[in-house]
């Protein structure tokens, strides 16, 4: 028996303000249990589309149903119940730098549940392991690299075993060595909770390698999607330049400008 | 920085804050003197009184021994009608005279209490029958110069000087 | 007039009449944010080890300078006092006049003025930092309300300290002006007691100065977390929401000073 999809976005549009429109017409669909990737230049309303994932914001055309339920139906204990039920990585990590790094993954826990100090001790530990960081429990946020800062958010955003984990721009100014790490830990962490993740970002060849299944925006429409072996393939022209880094192609090098030798103040001969 | 440094350092100040409103209440303020005695009401009439304002002491022989706690006008008798706040230590006898005096030349007004000899004490809720009203300065300047002119008028006439021509 | 003059001024005029709207709009939002969290209070009330750090660091963090500050100026007052009063003969009435300087005015405004710099752009800049670096959003996103968790602790804390601070203030004023006035200069030490007591009423002075100081709490407390919470979330945005805390709290102690004295210590005591 088919599982409907965990998210189910139907032809959405949306702007944050009504003259600019930052999402047109777009439809995705998240299946339970995969991991999927969301993909496309700076500006093209990637981060926009996790955002309503979210239900940080209501889409003002089409609907997004999360978890089974549309989003524009939730009301706030609704919102929040959902939320509990999801875990999100932020660009930077977010972390509380007023509170150590066992108390920033202990803050879902201690808001959520009332739980004895061994169990919640246990729990953080737990997760700690699960991202490598059990002995940087006593550390504070200003103490961390970034990929240990990245890694701690991590933990702390699976804290509540999530069905749903989203990572926005999760690689963004890592090493290498990081980099490779939090790769791994988004598959491991997916399978091992019998979770759904929806990956947002720009780093294409390390994320063909770890997604199920990929969506590709541009200018607020999706334009080409496939499982990573069909995408590098493509010869979709804006895929193409994507996947491979071109310079030049469907996304023009030159940003519109006038005629060159008027600037260089040339007089017509 | 650990809970129980904060508890401490947070009970420290709650404790200083309370500390520092209490000095102000007992050294500063009078707290300490007046609201905690027993006080029983008097009332008085006066024709005019004055600059008396409610919170004025009340003194009998120089002490204070009360305060005015209420200023009212009456409508039939035309006269001020003032309630005073007596401390029930001191017990006055039914003919004292209520003064409204002032304190220094041009000070603030206050009531002065001279005991009469009545055997019987006032009690709570009655009034004392004789008052004396404040003097008004532009009563006074009027009288002056009324005494003096009625001076000018008994004495023997003095052939008074023509102007020169 | 020209065309372009009566354009120019026209934009002029409805630039003044946009900011107005605008302020008054802004203040509308700040009275429904307020309303919101004090309605949310619970957490904060319930988990009190949150106030409490709050009070830590709005209250006691700000002692010593309310300490030094109360000190210099109760010993300034008695300086400056002493001068007048002698020519008069008052000399023995300097107790008075420290005293009700503080107790009435001094106490409550400096203080609130000292905690709208040190405390209330420190709340600014902290709410408006978390918010910057997408603290606020994480924890909305783990069903955390923020305004519960993190705005209502600190407005509390707020308006807990600023009394205490005020009252602070004006006892070590007191102790300044009693410094100078009996140890340094010699007034006597009964008359500068003696005549203060007299003069200082618990209800229309002292009670009137705390009342100040909570109303000064609670506008300067507002300010902070309101502009925190609603600074664009750059370095500038929480820079400049800073700035507007402390010249707005300033501003507003110095306005409602003025009504509140109105309504307190005139017209109310004489019939």
């Amino acid at each position: 028996m088919r599982q409907s999809p965990i998210v189910e976005i139907d032809r959405i549009s949306f702007g944050y303000d009504a003259a600019r429109p930052v999402l047109r017409g777009v439809s995705v669909s998240i299946p339970r249990g995969s991991v999927v990737g969301i993909m496309g230049q700076s500006g093209c309303g990637k981060t926009t589309l996790l955002r309503i994932i979210a239900a940080a914001y209501l889409p003002t055309a089409g609907r997004a149903t999360v978890l089974g339920r549309p989003t524009s139906e939730l009301d706030r204990d609704g919102l929040y119940a959902m939320r509990r039920k999801m875990g999100m990585l932020f660009q930077f990590g977010a972390l509380f730098t007023d509170l150590s790094v066992y108390e920033n993954v202990a803050f879902p826990l201690r808001e959520h549940a009332r739980l004895p100090d061994e169990l919640l001790r246990d729990l953080v530990m737990l997760k700690l392991q699960a991202v490598g960081l059990r002995g940087a429990a006593e550390l504070m946020p200003t103490e961390l690299s970034g990929g240990m800062a990245r890694r701690v958010a991590l933990a702390r955003s699976i804290a509540l075993d999530p069905q749903l984990i989203l990572y926005d721009e999760p690689f963004t100014g890592l090493d290498p060595i990081s980099f490779g790490v939090i790769v791994r830990l988004i598959r491991s962490l997916n399978d091992s909770l019998g979770a759904t993740s929806v990956i947002v970002t720009h780093d294409v060849q390390e994320a063909l390698g770890v997604v199920d299944y990929v969506y590709f925006m541009a200018a607020g429409r999706v334009i080409a999607q496939g499982r990573p072996e069909e995408v590098r393939k493509s010869d979709e022209p804006f895929v193409n330049q994507f996947v491979n880094g071109r310079p030049d192609g469907p996304v023009p090098f030159h940003y519109p400008a006038p005629e060159y030798g008027a600037d260089l103040e040339l007089a017509a001969a | 920085m650990n809970r129980a440094t904060v508890d401490l350092w947070v009970g420290i100040f709650v404790a200083a804050g309370l500390v520092a409103l209490l000095f102000l209440a007992l050294k500063v303020g009078n707290l300490a003197s007046f609201s905690s005695a027993q006080t029983y009401h008097v009332d008085a009439k006066f024709a005019n009184i004055g600059g008396l304002k409610i919170r004025a002491p009340i003194k009998s022989a120089g002490v204070v021994v009360g305060r005015v706690s209420d200023i009212r006008f009456d409508n039939e008798s035309y006269d001020a009608i003032v309630t005073m706040t007596l401390e029930s230590a001191y017990q006055f006898p039914r003919d004292t005279t209520a003064k409204i005096l002032t304190s220094g030349l041009l000070g603030e007004q206050y009531i002065g209490l001279e005991a009469g000899g009545d055997g019987v004490m006032l009690k709570s809720g009655d009034r004392l029958r004789l008052t004396q009203s404040a003097v008004v300065l532009e009563n006074l300047i009027s009288q002056f110069l009324f005494n003096k002119a009625a001076e000018g008028k008994d004495a023997p006439k003095e052939p008074a000087k023509e102007p020169a021509k | 007039m020209s065309l372009p003059a009566v354009a120019a001024l026209r934009s002029r005029l409805e630039a003044l009449g946009s900011t107005v709207t605008s302020a008054i709009w802004r203040l509308g939002f700040a009275s429904r944010f307020l309303g919101y969290l004090v309605l949310h209070s619970g957490t904060a009330l319930r988990r009190f080890q949150l106030t409490m750090t709050e009070i830590y660091f709005a209250g006691v963090l700000s002692l010593i300078i309310i300490l030094v500050s109360g000190l210099f100026v109760g010993m300034v007052l008695a300086l400056q006092g002493y001068q007048t009063l002698q020519r008069y003969g008052a000399s023995e009435s300097l107790g008075v006049l420290v005293a009700l300087s503080l107790v009435r005015e001094l106490g409550p405004v400096v203080a609130g003025l000292l905690f709208a710099s040190r405390a209330g752009s420190a709340i600014t800049a902290e709410i408006g930092l978390m918010k910057a670096t997408e603290q606020i959003s994480a924890m909305e996103m783990m069903a955390v309300d923020p305004i519960a968790r993190v705005v209502a602790p600190r407005f509390w804390g707020g308006v807990i300290s600023m009394p205490l601070l005020a009252a602070l203030f004006s006892g070590m004023g007191v102790f300044g002006g009693y410094l100078i006035g009996v140890q340094l200069i010699g007034v006597d030490a009964g008359a500068f007691w003696s005549q203060m007591q007299a003069a200082v009423d618990v209800r229309e002075d002292i009670m009137n100065g705390v009342i100040k100081s909570v109303v000064f709490g609670i506008a300067v407390t507002w300010i902070a977390v309101f502009e925190g919470y609603d600074a664009v979330p750059t370095a500038e945005g929480v820079s400049r929401a800073t700035t507007r805390t402390v010249v707005t709290s300033s501003l507003a102690i110095l306005a409602l000073d003025f009504i509140l004295t109105a309504l307190m210590f005139t017209g109310g005591n004489a019939r």
